[in-house]
């Protein structure tokens, strides 16, 4: 089965759109979140939702790791930047964010080192190239790219690299989304789950929403894998129900992939965190435990950070929560643009308000 | 004086260096009449590329049309015989008005040597292709060299060579050039400036402004081939059918085209930020709205999986031996068929329509499952130095 073409295979997408449209049928409306920056793209891309009954919202949450990491961990790495003999190692998107005065851009044309690199073992083989300097790598990312982290972290204690360290703003997501939903301010019903992160943490981290009432399932993102996601929720919300469902059993399994999870078991351990829109959400990011501690570049290196400032009139909190489309921001496309961005979800290339400059929203 | 396998700061001083490496690269590679003078400019007779037939530039008509001076003064009495003449209303001989159309180019792709070319054939095909899409039949090239001290003189032996080769499958000489020697570190290995000439062909009349409602939208082959076999030699990808450029002259594909150039209204050929920036530009310029339709747009299967793995859009991968055509649809559906009689056309297809209804300048996309989004420009090339 070559699964790109089966999973995007026309001829089901009527068949698909008739369940959900039955399901839809026994319900007034229904607000659908998917929280998972890849999905957000795909559904754009693909046009997902022209193909849904009108009563059914399909709204993007907090699911690029780039738009929720906050003001201030930007102004760190641009002070850990402005440091003599160091280099910022990190993925392409942190670069183009706008910290409160400046970002990695503007730092690096004056003078600045950072280095996009695709994976952190690189920036490790960077340390171990260039002794003379200090190499920081920006850990930002969620339970899919925090395994790689603890993998290079495990590398550069083995081989006793002393001039790599991380400023880690790993996050956790079925924490964000406990503290989404208990929050009470995003009137969301049911839940995309993300594919990479499930392949990851498995399916039973979802249990702790369901027992709120909030159906979950977890989507490949493939057109035919939306679609028939999509279906399925509704008709959980139809049958008044809420449990765990796995659309994309041929990547996830129910406990997900145990050598990722204890790789960050080993390395990791949880702490609170802030996440832009949502705020202060209790355990759900990540530090470096005891052990790897040495590693951390907030403990290493002590800067000056200024007090952070959010751009004016920038409302990526409330498309963050799917509370308004980017559309409902006064800055969408007039003032933020991708060439010249004022918020995150503007620069990532999973951000929803990047998707809907790029693709449309073709409601 | 001992023999060099490497570029020296002397081989761009002007003498005898420069001399030797002109003799011995550019001239046994590309020699033709006008290189071989060595002069500080070639000299080309254009009636031999004026061609005959009334103008409609901008309004003028046949009565309008002024004597080409060039021909006049060049031509004898046999070759002014070629010359079209059409009989006004007072019965007097008019001359057709031609028209030379100018470009230039400069070539710095990584790595010098990809698979399916190098950057020489590159730049061959570059200024002829943009000669060609302006419905010119090209006359001359130019080439001008910036070399790196140090940069292997093998290796620009093979870079001038196939420029040779190329220049003349094309029909074109390359009748200038110049050579600039830098110190190590200040270039990349060897960069290629170009400028062609060309004569516009009678009655063609093509623009990115000139597209109207109705007109279909025509790709002359499988798109984004040239930087997906840049992009997946720099990413190390082995596929197991291997992505090789497309670069190619689109002279047999274009030069019959232009014979009967009646509803053709754009040509351009996707190069740097591929098709679907080329497709928004055009848009932008005619201030229609274009909608393509993905399950019509052809990509090899090699490019799909590596577009797959890295996560790029083959509609932004540049194509450099590819035409974009936007005509009418009697004139779009005889490109069709000259553009599939030929080898490097055999996957054209028709891949969309200019809408009618106004609404202003966009681009849209049918997608595999029936849905629509839009096509907007990048902000950035997906991969630096393609081209």
């Amino acid at each position: 089965m070559k699964w790109l073409d089966e999973f995007r295979d026309p001829q089901w997408v009527g068949p698909l759109r008739e369940r959900i449209n039955r399901a839809a049928q026994q319900l007034d409306s229904a607000v659908l979140m998917e929280v998972c920056g890849t999905h957000t793209m795909a559904i754009a891309r693909y046009g997902i939702r022209e193909l849904l009954p009108k009563s059914v919202r399909l709204v993007s949450g907090p699911g690029c790791p780039v738009c929720v990491t906050p003001v201030d961990y930007v102004d760190h790495a641009i002070a850990l930047a402005r440091q003599p003999q160091t280099v910022l190692a990190t993925f392409g998107d942190m670069v183009r964010v706008p910290g409160s005065t400046s970002s990695l851009t503007l730092e690096m044309a004056r003078g600045a080192q950072v280095r996009v690199v695709l994976s952190s073992l690189d920036a490790l083989k960077l340390a171990q190239r260039c002794p003379e300097q200090q190499i920081v790598f920006l850990a930002v990312g969620f339970e899919t790219t925090a395994p790689t982290i603890a993998a290079t972290l495990k590398a550069a204690a083995a081989a006793r690299v002393n001039n790599f360290s991380v400023l880690c703003a790993h996050k956790t997501v079925p924490e964000a989304l406990e503290g989404l939903i208990s929050s009470g301010r995003a009137t969301v019903q049911a839940l995309l789950c993300p594919p990479h992160v499930s392949a990851i943490i498995g399916t039973r981290p979802y249990e702790r929403l369901t027992a709120r009432g909030v159906p979950c399932v977890i989507g490949g993102f493939e057109p035919l894998d939306i679609l028939l996601a999509v279906g399925m929720l509704l008709e959980q919300l139809a049958a008044k129900q809420a449990r765990v469902e796995n659309e994309y059993s041929r990547v996830v399994r129910p406990n997900g992939n145990e050598r990722a999870k204890a790789l960050l078991e080993d390395v990791f351990e949880p702490c609170d965190a802030i996440w832009r829109g949502l705020g202060m959400v209790p355990k759900s990011g990540l530090r470096l435990n005891a052990r790897y501690s040495n590693f951390d570049a907030a403990q290493r290196f002590s800067v000056q950070v200024e007090p952070a400032q959010e751009p004016a009139g920038c409302r990526c909190g409330e498309v963050l929560l799917g509370n308004i489309n980017p559309v409902e921001c006064p800055l969408f496309g007039t003032v933020c643009t991708p060439e010249d961005p004022v918020g995150a979800c503007m620069v990532s290339s999973e951000g929803t308000c990047a998707a809907h400059f790029r693709y449309g929203g073709h409601q | 004086m001992k023999q060099s396998d490497r570029v020296l700061l002397g081989h761009g001083s002007g003498g005898r260096l420069t001399q030797q490496l002109v003799r011995e690269i550019f001239l046994r590679f590309l020699g033709n009449p006008a290189l071989e003078r060595l002069e500080d400019a070639a000299l080309i007779p254009l009636n031999d590329f004026c061609s005959g037939g009334a103008s409609r530039l901008s309004g003028l008509g046949p009565e309008d049309a002024a004597t080409c001076e060039n021909c006049s003064r060049l031509s004898s009495p046999p070759s002014a015989s070629r010359l079209a003449r059409s009989q006004g209303p007072a019965g007097a001989s008019q001359l057709a008005m031609s028209r030379l159309a100018m470009t230039t180019d400069s070539f710095v792709v990584d790595p010098v040597i990809f698979a399916g070319g190098d950057i020489g054939k590159l730049a061959v095909c570059g200024t002829v292709n943009d000669l060609l899409v302006m419905g010119a039949r090209p006359v001359a090239l130019s080439a001008g060299y910036i070399l790196e001290e140090g940069f292997p003189l093998a290796t620009l032996e093979q870079i001038v060579q196939s420029m040779g080769v190329t220049a003349r499958s094309a029909g074109v000489d390359i009748v200038t050039g110049d050579t600039k020697v830098v110190p190590r570190g200040k270039a990349d290995g060897c960069f290629i400036n170009t400028a062609g000439i060309g004569m516009v062909l009678p009655e063609v009349e093509v623009g990115g402004d000139k597209v109207e409602p109705g007109d279909w939208v025509v790709i002359s082959g499988p798109i984004g081939e040239h930087g997906a076999a840049i992009m997946a030699g720099r990413a190390g990808i082995e596929l197991r059918s291997p992505i090789v450029s497309d670069c190619a002259p689109l002279t047999p594909l274009i030069l019959p085209l232009l014979e009967a150039p009646q509803g053709l209204h754009a040509m351009r050929d996707p190069t740097r930020g591929g098709l679907g920036t080329t497709i928004c530009e055009i848009a932008d310029a005619s201030r229609v709205h274009i909608q393509i339709e993905e399950a019509k747009l052809p990509v090899s299967n090699s490019v799909r999986a590596a577009c797959e793995l890295l996560g790029i859009d083959p509609l932004f991968l540049a194509c450099e031996g590819r035409v974009l055509l936007l005509a009418t649809p009697e004139a779009a559906q005889r490109a069709l068929k000259i553009f599939q009689e030929h080898p490097i056309g055999k996957g054209a297809a028709i891949i969309g329509e200019v809408q009618a209804g106004g609404g202003g300048s966009r681009v849209t996309c049918k997608t595999i499952i029936g849905s629509h989004r839009m096509i907007t420009m990048p902000a950035a090339d997906p991969l630096p130095r393609i081209c």
